[in-house]
């Protein structure tokens, strides 16, 4: 009996002794190199994979960081400023600042203000009742809310609200990465300029529909009636296609176009309120 | 009788329902005005001839094939063009259409309007050709691919077959079937010309063996004939498919991205014989088809000559009106027709019917996980595998897609109609097909 | 118009069929082997039959609506075929807390812990009898013999176990340890317990186990045939075994049933039995003293219930019909070097969990050829 164990223990050690001098000779000689600053810098790095950087994953974007001249277009939207400084001063390269940005919803087609015209009754997917018709309401343009945005948000920042349909971005949340972007099969979602206490000012409609149409379609379309684009003194405002845009790097947050839009189709968020008592009638203001 | 032909892989069998198969073609009462959208056909749309204020009549050309694959687009009414806007149309986006309002039915001068039957064929095969071109002939079974592309064989390639696509597969659809009952003289003097344009003598009418009194009447028309011959098929979904119709009649196989011709044959459907005849022949471009409106509930039930543009409403009205039960209208069949979200929207020349569902015949139950029946497999005329494909199309692996051959599907919902888990299988691989063109298209623009 | 129109992708019509509607006609395929089961072993059938299929029935519901917090599917069917394959598979005589035990097994581990169903790899049946037959070897070996029927032949059945058994305890006092004889004199003691529990019927073993036994016993074949029951009454099920295994003529009707009625397809039976059928042929023609003749080997054990019901579950078996001619044969040539050359009498549970494990990969190199295929360049 005694035999058997001693036996057993030597052979069975001797094996496992064995395997691990050839296991260590083996991972010696087909050793890879890798620059270790990748690992180093992929520690930084906020290790979301999220793909904002453009790249798949953290430790590819820090393989082209190591590898780039220059630092200028590479950006981590959501370790933001900090991250990237630090990264520079690793690498010993320059530190190219990029504006921060958060994602923003363009549509307020809402159950209430964009009326039902027909009942979908296929697999509930945005990108799939996208190719195959306008959607529930007559805008063909407009939020189809099935939330194929909020699905794709690695952050939790984004939530479909229940009453109105439309998804609701939390900007403290937002990382800017992208992906609700690219997950919006009609472009509704846009990475916008992220200002001062998350204030925003921007045209929350994409429908090119001519203006009568667009406002019996949905009440607070644009029209591309061009009021706006008279009233900025910034050349922030452009028109194409009946639809009005503002561009958030020009855009002085001034809220003179917030009152001359007609319909409300220009929204202001985060702002305190108006303190004359005639602005503060005519525009339903969004405030979070 | 002959024997019967089908093609050996996959198939369903829907229940037929063919309502209307002893309905004869009405014509519709002229509506107010009609929509004409300049893009009925795949490839780019016509562009616009007229402009707002111009008169036109009936058979005038409207809008102009943009390049060669187009097709031309003609006024089925005469009247005033009120506009040319963007309005809804089948494919459930705005397009740009043609809006006329209509003021009598006064033809253009060249269309012979009478009844007679012309036997004798007496343009060129290239005469032929121009004037189905610019007839503005698409394939009338729904696919409304340009007939003047079809006809003309390219250089490295041989025709030796036509076959008249008779099948009608669809449930519920009669259109074909009455075409060739009332027209069937038309539809085989139509085939003699696109065989004399195609130069090649032989062709095989397929006609399903649901339609008997079709296959005797045409049978007898051709008694006595060696060039044309009719064949029965098998009842079996989607027979009427071109590459399922060439493998049952002939055996071969069209070559995966290919074309018929690229196995010596070239399908037409009966209906676009029947509308060959009548441009080569009469000079009469394409503004009218046979419509079925069928449905349970619908109280009646019919075939309609409809003219292009009208509103699927008037269609509905002559129908009896829609009834209080209905919940779906469809766009051609219900295996691949398309739902249609308002009744506005006008008939074009793919749209071979109108059916209306009640609730319990149409409506998406939750669906379950897959539990690998492989009775997807067994029904796909392709030989594919959908539930991989949905699977792939879920975790947006488009690339292994390509290589699963998606490309291939040719959307007739087999797989979809037989899965027990109600999973919707046709949904995701359409998601996936259109994703695998665009990127091929990307890879080949660079 | 007021009304909305319903709009989705095509198509718009969907055939009868279901999961439900499959899983309802296995079961009624099953019900003419579950009423010769319960003909041969009265109520221990009964019973055994009813606490595996509530006791699954139950587990899948506790375990999607607690554990899982997800849609509640037992309507499906599913959990019901599985509770009653699972009888089938045991002794009737099996202890109630036992049949619990495989039920959370084969509902737990072998379905629910790989996704629910469509995603488990194993048969959930098999995996929970194999897990009962090796924690529990000798309440899952203890098979009473049909009542009813009782005649020299099965008394010699039933001596003959029972001196086999007492063979191995004094084999196993000789070595001087006595806790494997305590187990062993359990294991004479308590199945005439267990069987007197349910059945007046007599503890025995199996064909295949006496044959197993009187070959390492020394034995020839015609010998050991003496003393099993006779193919005629094999085929109508007057044999000791698993209550689903014992009626041959009971489970070829429910296997035509499914044929019918288009739940099945032949591939996989056909290509199991046909292949047991040939390998024992040739065994047999080698050695007629050493190897049993083919019918035996299939009238015998869990084949006939393996090949209809356990290998052809959707789930765990491949999507091809050439997949599953290749899978039939793999199971079958398994099924007999078990039988023959390993350890157990009875080898169909392991040859099916074993194939079962190869059917991802055939699935993944087997397709079907394409419509007008042609061989791409460059790619595999």
């Amino acid at each position: 009996m005694g035999h058997t164990i001693l036996l057993s223990v030597t052979i069975l050690g001797s094996i496992g002794l064995a395997s691990s001098v050839i296991l260590y000779y083996i991972s010696q000689k087909f050793k890879v190199y890798e620059d270790p600053r990748i690992d180093i810098i992929q520690h930084i790095l906020p290790g979301a994979n999220c793909g904002g950087c453009g790249f798949t994953g953290c430790r590819n974007f820090a393989e082209a960081l190591i590898k780039a001249e220059s630092l200028e277009g590479y950006n981590c939207p959501v370790g933001g400023e900090n991250v990237m400084a630090e990264v520079a001063k690793i690498l010993g390269k320059e530190t190219f600042t990029t504006e921060s940005r958060v994602a923003v919803v363009r549509c307020q087609g809402s159950y209430e203000n964009c009326l039902r015209t027909s009942e979908y009754d296929g697999v509930k997917e945005c990108i799939i009742v996208h190719k195959l018709y306008g959607g529930e309401t007559d805008c063909q343009y407009g939020c189809l809310k099935y939330g194929d945005c909020v699905k794709s948000c690695l952050f939790d920042a984004m939530y479909m609200d229940e009453k109105t349909g439309l998804p609701v971005i939390l900007d403290d949340k937002c990382t800017g990465c992208g992906a609700c972007v690219k997950a919006c099969p009609r472009n509704i979602i846009e990475l916008r300029k992220k200002a001062k206490k998350d204030r925003k000012i921007f045209v929350s409609c994409v429908n090119t529909d001519k203006g009568a149409l667009a406002l019996k379609i949905c009440k607070v379309a644009c029209t591309g009636c061009n009021k706006c684009y008279k009233i900025c003194e910034y050349d922030a405002i452009t028109i194409n296609n009946f639809l009005a845009y503002i561009d958030s790097f020009k855009c002085t947050l001034c809220r003179k176009c917030v009152t001359e839009c007609p319909t409300g189709a220009i929204v202001e968020m985060n702002f305190p309120p108006r303190k004359t008592k005639s602005e503060a009638i005519q525009v339903p203001v969004k405030e979070e | 009788m002959k024997a019967l032909k089908t093609f050996p892989n996959g198939g369903v069998h829907p229940p037929e329902n063919k309502l209307t198969a002893a309905c004869r073609i009405e014509t519709l009462p002229p509506p107010e005005s009609v929509i004409i959208p300049v893009a009925q056909h795949p490839g780019a749309p016509a562009i616009p001839t007229v402009k707002r204020g111009d008169k036109v009549l009936t058979g005038q050309l409207i809008a102009k094939a943009a390049g060669y694959f187009s097709a031309n687009i003609h006024s089925s009414f005469s009247g005033t063009v009120s506009k040319i806007d963007s309005a809804l149309d089948i494919s459930g986006y705005k397009q740009t259409s043609i809006f006329i309002t209509i003021s009598g039915d006064e033809w253009i001068p060249e269309t012979d309007r009478s009844n007679d039957l012309i036997t004798e064929i007496k343009n060129t095969p290239e005469e032929i050709i121009q004037k189905i071109q610019d007839a503005g002939i698409v394939g009338l079974g729904g696919a409304a691919f340009p007939t003047h592309i079809k006809l003309k064989v390219p250089a490295d390639k041989k025709c030796s077959l036509l076959i008249i696509n008779g099948a009608e597969c669809e449930p519920y659809l009669t259109s074909d079937h009455r075409l060739m009952l009332e027209k069937g003289s038309e539809i085989i003097i139509g085939t003699r010309i696109m065989m004399k344009a195609l130069g090649v003598n032989r062709a095989i009418i397929a006609i399903e063996n649901n339609k008997p009194d079709a296959i005797s009447l045409l049978e007898e028309l051709v008694k006595g004939d060696d060039d044309i011959t009719v064949q029965p098929l098998k009842v079996k979904y989607p027979q009427g498919g071109e590459k399922q119709l060439i493998k049952a009649i002939t055996g071969r196989e069209v070559p995966s991205g290919g074309l018929p011709v690229d196995v010596g044959v070239v399908v037409q459907n009966a209906g676009t014989a029947f509308a060959v005849y009548e441009a080569v022949q009469k000079n009469k471009p394409l503004i009218e088809r046979v419509v079925t409106v069928s449905g349970k509930s619908l109280k009646r039930p019919g075939n309609y000559m409809a003219r292009i543009g009208t509103p699927v409403s008037s269609l509905i009205d002559a129908g009896g009106g829609l009834p209080e039960d209905a919940v779906k209208v469809i766009g051609g069949g219900p295996m691949m027709g398309k739902a249609i979200s308002n009744l506005q929207v006008p008939v074009v020349k793919g749209m071979s019917g109108i059916v209306v569902f009640a609730n319990g015949e149409s409506g998406r139950i939750p669906y379950g996980q897959c539990i690998r029946c492989s009775k997807c497999i067994r029904v796909c005329p392709m030989n594919l595998e959908p539930y991989l494909l949905m699977t792939l199309a879920e975790k947006n692996l488009f690339e292994r897609m390509e290589d699963e051959m998606v490309t291939d599907c040719m959307e007739c919902g087999s797989c979809s109609y037989t899965c027990p888990a109600y999973r919707p299988l046709l949904d995701y691989i359409r998601l996936g097909k259109t994703t695998v063109l665009k990127m091929i298209r990307e890879k080949n623009m660079k | 118009m007021n009304r909305l129109l319903k709009v989705s992708n095509s198509p718009h019509i969907h055939a009868k069929d279901s999961t439900k509607k499959l899983m309802y006609n296995v079961i009624i395929a099953l019900i003419p082997a579950l009423i010769a089961a319960i003909y041969y072993f009265g109520w221990g059938a009964i019973i055994v039959t009813l606490i595996s299929v509530l006791s699954c029935v139950i587990f899948e519901y506790l375990i999607q609506k607690y554990l899982i917090r997800g849609p509640v599917t037992i309507t499906d069917g599913s959990a019901i075929v599985t509770g009653l394959l699972l009888a089938f598979n045991v002794p009737s005589n099996l202890p109630v807390l036992l049949i619990i035990i495989g039920a959370l097994v084969a509902i737990g581990i072998g379905k629910m812990s790989f996704g629910g169903l469509g995603n488990n790899p194993f048969n959930p049946a098999l995996v929970a009898r194999v897990f009962l037959l090796i924690s529990f070897p000798v309440q899952m070996t203890t098979w009473p013999v049909p009542s009813g029927f009782r005649t020299e032949n099965t008394d010699a059945i039933v001596e003959t176990a029972i001196a086999s058994r007492r063979n191995e305890q004094s084999q196993l006092q000789a070595t001087g340890d006595t806790d494997i004889v305590t187990g062993a004199t359990k294991a004479i003691e308590q199945p005439q317990q267990q069987s007197k529990k349910y059945t007046d019927a007599v503890t025995g073993a199996t064909p295949l186990g006496l044959l197993k036994q009187g070959l390492r016993s020394g034995k020839n074949v015609s010998q050991i045939m003496e003393q099993v029951p006779s193919h005629m009454q094999m085929f109508y099920g007057y044999k000791g075994g698993s209550m689903g295994e014992v009626a041959a003529l009971a489970l070829l009707i429910g296997f035509v049933y499914l044929l019918i009625k288009k739940v099945i397809t032949w591939h996989i039976p056909v290509a199991i039995i046909g292949s047991v059928v040939i390998f024992t042929t040739i065994l047999w023609l080698v050695n007629p003293e050493k190897n049993a003749d083919p019918l035996f080997h299939i009238l015998t054990g869990g084949i006939l219930l393996g090949a209809i019901f356990m290998a052809t579950d959707y789930v765990t078996s491949p999507m091809m019909p050439a997949a599953m001619i290749l899978y039939g044969i793999g199971i079958g040539v398994i099924t007999v070097l078990i039988r023959v050359f390993g350890a157990y009498p009875e080898g169909v549970s392991f040859a099916i969990l074993i194939m079962n494990a190869f059917v991802p990969l055939m699935n993944a190199y087997i397709k079907p050829k394409r419509f007008g295929e042609e061989v791409k360049h460059g790619k595999g």
